[in-house]
């Protein structure tokens, strides 16, 4: 049951603070506050309460679930279930949901109810997305993401949002419409073979698949997750929607969204069709790993600060992809702590840069230098972040990198050596945006003011969890390990036959 | 009290965090009091325990302190755990005494200008760094402390981040040492996949058990290591970014370039020994390695002007001869040097701090001399110090230091007699350039008046690290002279003693006759050159070829020049033209086909009946076509 809440908490608060919108701004984000500060607090307490026993958990079962019939005739169910691996992406969805909400008490100023309606949408489609095992709600979810998104860009963004927020939509949408091909082809295919309409994750996993309709379906699925991830050469929506979003869908877009894309490869691709997805892999990996080194170029050739951070997605998310598609267990549990962390370091980078454009009115870095002297806290902030995504050791980004690394070194030697390139061009974009930033002479002579308290307040806990995550990452590992030995206990047998 | 020693590491990191988060707002005398105190006391718990451990050393020489364990997936499981044998234990001790000896100094040193609690805050996250790296007992923990001190090595070179020329060499400097430290990182992975841990003991267990003498893994890994090393220690062909680290304030220099940072790299290679030894060509190319950085150093360093760049091309030589001593298996003679220099180098380094305040910043010593009397300390500390760094016989450590080096290149099976007269030519080249400095800045007419002059806590530091240069060699005195190796024999609980070639014509007390001598040509040329006759310096230097090699040596054989075009400028000008994403444009074009197509077809709705008349007509003609032909 608790899982419904999670969703509900979050759609009926948009609703309402849209509606009081026109009494109280100030109530409409106050309530928008407690829904997603609500919602943590749900998360965090199911994680303490079963901490103690995810390593114990049997193979599969899920921790909490709900399951309702929707559509019987058509084997639909409303059927959201937890595991580890979602429990830890909820728990940074409403993270950066209360994020998102704080950063945008100042910044919007225009349609204010309207806008938290959105922002909260948003993030209850993102719940729904982790949370459903039914591929019919499954794409729902998908879907409902992307509307509030689209309209965040194109009512909230910056001076391009047009052109951007269409463009993210004819991406995701498009590459949408594939993903539901391909789950109808499963649904009949599956029917064909057992004589059961069903959309239910677990009843799917075993469906006898021909291995050419196996691959079909699979690039399918593949298509609509890579277009979110962002893979290369699908990537080129990413720069535009982050940097003409607002600051709150900068970070849900960088931190969350693009996570889903990695959640449907690790949840559904490789699982449902192991046979496929092992014959694709290294075609994946390579995709990754350009991504990663063609990402990281990209990002250091940049002078808008925004455009740089989210050029840096696609360079992380490609250890992701690499990750996942390395398939065992050292680069798997790599890519989802690189998820976690990439969520926190690039969102508080974007915190940055929405606290830049709020106080200097640009984003070009050729227009800043020399920061420090007039904003040491939030330089020194600025810094700290940058040193995450460039992977220092001792934060939360180098224990994933370094784990997906260390797994796909037995997969391919070639691929690791190039993908270990890829965190020596990270060192380049990241010294670059401190020194172009931050450091040099203060020669526009900017008087800017310092990190002001409610601004210090959401970035003082980010750089608390990527230090834990880099230094004290066990309890991580353990409350999703339990769940990714499920799912490659599910992708194992046909890949074995593969071998 | 081994169980202090995590406190080592803890203490230091824990004042970053306060002076990072509460030093602005704090008085400069607390930012002082709890800036040097915390390395006081880490030096103090260092003391405590290298004296328990020699009054009663732990079982096997060694104990480990675990923390917590870090990671673990898949039979990975790396701790946060800290290693402590012989070889850890002295390096340990050297860097934090020297660490705290310096931060001493900088507190009078840098007490003008801004940043002053910045500036501590990240030489003490420096020091805990050092401290992790130096204690780690397995790779991973290894090379985050090999991470943290790259960073603040990076953030120390920028900190007076105002002039971006400053900027730019922090910039290299972390990014030429990532290039290693990305060998370094392939070699890890290597190595796991392999061995199965990245535990430092079990890993060169695993190895000597699994991998003959000369197994190609073992060159491999050696040699990735090896690429971290270098990197980190500034030898060819990544030395490159250390006489630009010179940017950074003098104290950092002393240090981070000189004393320990840029000696984690001869430690690695001593700690993972047991590999280097598996792999003769590896161990080779490092002697090699060692040897040509010596002398490519050395010739660099006499033509610098700059009193920091000397004393950095200085560094990049010495640390050659650390390499050196590697690389023929005379893991203790590079770890004695290690010590030695430590004391001298970051001496020279502290007089030249004095030197260029009391000068108002002035670098170039062809600008500066006669200043002997004004200046005493700083003389005293630059004979004493470059004596040392000289290899002055008898009386210096590095005579010592150095003089082993020399013998185990020539008597070790590993040696040969072209490294061991590298070494000697060496020797000479250092004589030369660090009198020459000597001379220059001391002697000769006053050209700047002193406007400064240090107090107590330069002055302690200076006589403090004096005393060292001079007797900290007398802990190992060789054969010839008397036979003490206390320091070598504490090591060998550690490092295995060198393995020694037969008898030959030249003995030890010869070997050392001859450096001896080296050192004698080194110091009489620099006298004639530059203290007796400037004008035959000059004369050497004018004609063509003198210029020619002059030019190509003060650009550090132009190794700047040509990365400079093979990488920086190609990556730079790819990102810049590809600014906009050139895959980007086959979605702009498929839109633009969309709208030119819309433009198109906008085009026939244009009212006109006849040319809607003319159209079905044609649309008529077209299929009808289709239908009757096909």
């Amino acid at each position: 049951m608790i899982l419904i809440w999670l969703i509900t908490i979050l759609l009926a608060s948009g609703v309402a603070a849209w509606m009081i919108a026109r009494w109280s701004v100030l109530a409409a984000r106050w309530i928008a506050l407690v829904a997603t500060l609500a919602d943590f607090v749900i998360t965090l307490v199911v994680w303490l309460r079963h901490y103690g026993q995810f390593s114990i958990v049997v193979q599969g079962n899920w921790l909490e679930q709900l399951d309702w019939a929707w559509i019987p005739r058509f084997g639909i169910h409303f059927h959201l279930a937890l595991d580890g691996l979602s429990l830890l992406l909820l728990m940074l969805t409403f993270f950066l949901g209360i994020v998102s909400v704080l950063v945008s008490w100042t910044e919007i100023q225009h349609a204010e109810g309207f806008f938290h309606l959105n922002l909260l949408w948003v993030l209850a489609g993102i719940t729904g997305v982790f949370l459903a095992v039914d591929l019919f709600l499954f794409y729902f979810a998908w879907e409902l993401m992307l509307v509030p998104m689209y309209f965040l860009i194109a009512i909230w963004g910056h001076e391009r949002r047009q052109y951007a927020s269409v463009k993210f939509f004819i991406f995701t949408q498009l590459s949408g419409l594939l993903m539901l091909i391909a789950i109808l082809a499963l649904y009949f295919a599956h029917h064909a073979a057992t004589g059961v309409y069903t959309f239910e994750y677990k009843q799917l996993l075993a469906t006898p698949l021909s291995s050419s309709a196996a691959w079909w379906i699979m690039l399918g699925f593949f298509v609509a997750f890579a277009v979110k991830l962002p893979a290369v050469p699908v990537h080129t929506w990413l720069p535009d929607a982050h940097t003409e979003a607002p600051t709150a869908g900068s970070i849900v877009l960088a931190g969350l969204l693009l996570k889903t894309g990695a959640y449907g490869l690790l949840r559904f691709v490789v699982p449902l069709f192991p046979g496929a997805a092992h014959q694709f892999a290294p075609i994946a990996m390579i995709l990754g790993v350009i991504g990663i080194l063609y990402g990281g170029v990209l990002a250091f050739g940049q002078t808008d600060f925004k455009r740089l951070v989210a050029y840096t997605s696609v360079s992380h998310l490609g250890f992701v992809l690499l990750g996942i598609f390395a398939w065992n267990e050292l680069a798997l549990e790599g890519a989802v702590v690189t998820m976690i962390a990439h969520g926190i370091s690039t969102g508080a980078l974007f915190v940055i840069a929405g606290l830049l454009q709020d106080r200097m009115q640009t984003r070009d870095m050729g227009r800043m230098s020399g920061l420090w002297s007039t904003m040491p806290r939030l330089s020194g902030a600025g810094l700290f972040f940058a040193l995450g995504s460039l992977g220092l050791p001792g934060l939360g980004d180098f224990v994933g990198e370094f784990l997906v690394l260390l797994g796909t070194y037995p997969v391919s030697r070639l691929l690791t050596i190039l993908a270990a390139v890829g965190v020596l061009v990270a060192t380049f974009y990241a010294l670059r945006l401190v020194q172009r930033a931050f450091h040099g002479a203060n020669v526009h002579e900017w008087k800017l003011p310092d990190l002001v308290k409610r601004e210090a307040l959401i970035l003082a806990p980010m750089v608390v969890l990527l230090l834990w995550l880099g230094l004290y990452p066990l309890p991580v590992l353990n409350t999703f390990k339990p769940a990714m030995k499920s799912l490659q206990q599910y992708a194992s047998r046909p890949m074995r036959e593969a071998k | 009290m081994l169980e202090l020693l995590f406190l080592v590491p803890v203490v230091p990191f824990a004042s970053f965090l306060w002076l990072a988060t509460a030093g602005s707002r704090t008085s400069r005398k607390a930012v002082a009091v709890v800036g040097v105190g915390s390395i006081a006391i880490c030096t103090v718990i260092s003391l405590l325990i290298t004296w328990s451990y020699l009054a009663s050393p732990p079982d096997g020489g060694a104990f480990t302190q675990v923390l917590w364990t870090w990671i673990s997936v898949d039979g990975f499981t790396p701790q946060i755990a800290f290693y402590l044998d012989a070889l850890s234990l002295i390096m340990m001790l050297v860097v934090s005494f020297v660490s705290f000896v310096i931060h001493l100094y900088s507190a009078e040193f840098m007490l003008e200008g801004e940043g002053y609690s910045r500036f501590f805050a990240y030489m003490n996250l420096f020091v805990a760094s050092m401290i992790t790296l130096l204690l780690a007992n397995n790779l991973l923990l290894l090379y985050l402390g090999w991470e943290g001190v790259g960073l603040c090595s990076y953030l120390l070179i920028g900190f007076w981040y105002q002039d971006s020329a400053n900027g730019r060499a922090a910039q290299k400097a972390f990014i030429v040492t990532r290039v290693g430290d990305t060998a370094f990182a392939i070699g890890l992975f290597l190595l796991f996949t392999h061995l199965g841990t990245l535990d430092i003991q079990a890993l060169m267990q695993r190895a000597a058990q699994q991998w003959p003498v000369g197994s190609t893994l073992a060159i491999v890994a050696s040699a990735l290591l090896l690429g971290g090393a270098v990197g980190k220690s500034a030898q060819l062909p990544l030395q490159t970014w250390l006489p630009d680290a010179m940017a950074g304030p003098t104290p950092t220099s002393a240090l981070i370039h000189a004393a320990t940072m840029v000696t984690a790299g001869v430690y690695l290679i001593a700690r993972t020994h047991v590999l280097f030894s598996l792999a003769p060509p590896t161990q080779f190319a490092v002697a090699v390695v060692g040897a040509a950085t010596v002398l490519l150093a050395g010739c660099s360093a006499l033509v610098q002007h700059d009193i920091k760049r000397i004393l950095a091309y200085s560094t990049v030589s010495q640390i050659g001869y650390m390499f050196l001593a590697l690389g023929v298996g005379a893991w203790t003679a590079a770890i004695f040097h290690f010590m030695t220099h430590a004391f001298f180098k970051a001496l020279l380094f502290l007089v030249a701090g004095v030197v260029i305040q009391a000068l108002h910043d002035e670098h170039d010593i062809f600008r500066m001399g006669g200043l002997r009397k004004d200046l005493p300390y700083a003389f005293w500390g630059f004979v004493i110090g470059g004596s040392a760094l000289a290899g002055l016989p008898l009386i210096t450590a590095g005579f010592y230091s150095k003089d082993l080096i020399l013998w185990s290149a020539f008597s070790s099976t590993q040696g040969s007699t072209a490294l061991w007269i590298a070494g000697l030519i060496g020797v000479l080249l250092t004589s030369l350039y660090i009198y020459r400095l000597i001379f220059l800045t001391f002697y000769g007419k006053k050209q700047i008046e002193v406007a400064h002059r240090p107090g107590w806590r330069i002055k302690i530091p200076i006589v403090t690290l004096s005393v060292l240069s001079l007797v900290g060699g007398f802990v190992n005195i060789p054969k010839a002279l008397g036979n003490v190796p206390a320091f070598t024999d504490l090591l060998h609980s550690a490092l295995p003693a060198v393995i020694e070639r037969q008898a030959s014509m030249i003995t030890e007390g010869l070997s050392e006759g001859i450096a001896a001598i080296a050192f004698a040509l080194g110091l009489g040329f620099a006298y004639l050159f530059f203290l007796h006759k400037r004008t035959l310096a000059d004369i050497l230097a004018s004609n063509a070829i003198g210029r020619l090699i002059h030019r190509f040596w003060f650009a550090d054989w132009g190794m700047d020049w040509l990365y400079d075009r093979l990488f920086i400028r190609p990556i730079i000008w790819f990102a810049q033209v590809d600014r906009n994403d050139f895959m980007d444009a086959f979605y702009a074009g498929v839109a633009g086909l969309n709208e030119f197509s819309w433009r198109a077809l906008r085009e026939t709705e244009s009212g006109r009946l006849r040319w809607y008349a003319a159209g079905i007509t044609a649309g008529t003609v077209v299929f009808l076509a289709i239908v009757l032909w096909t």
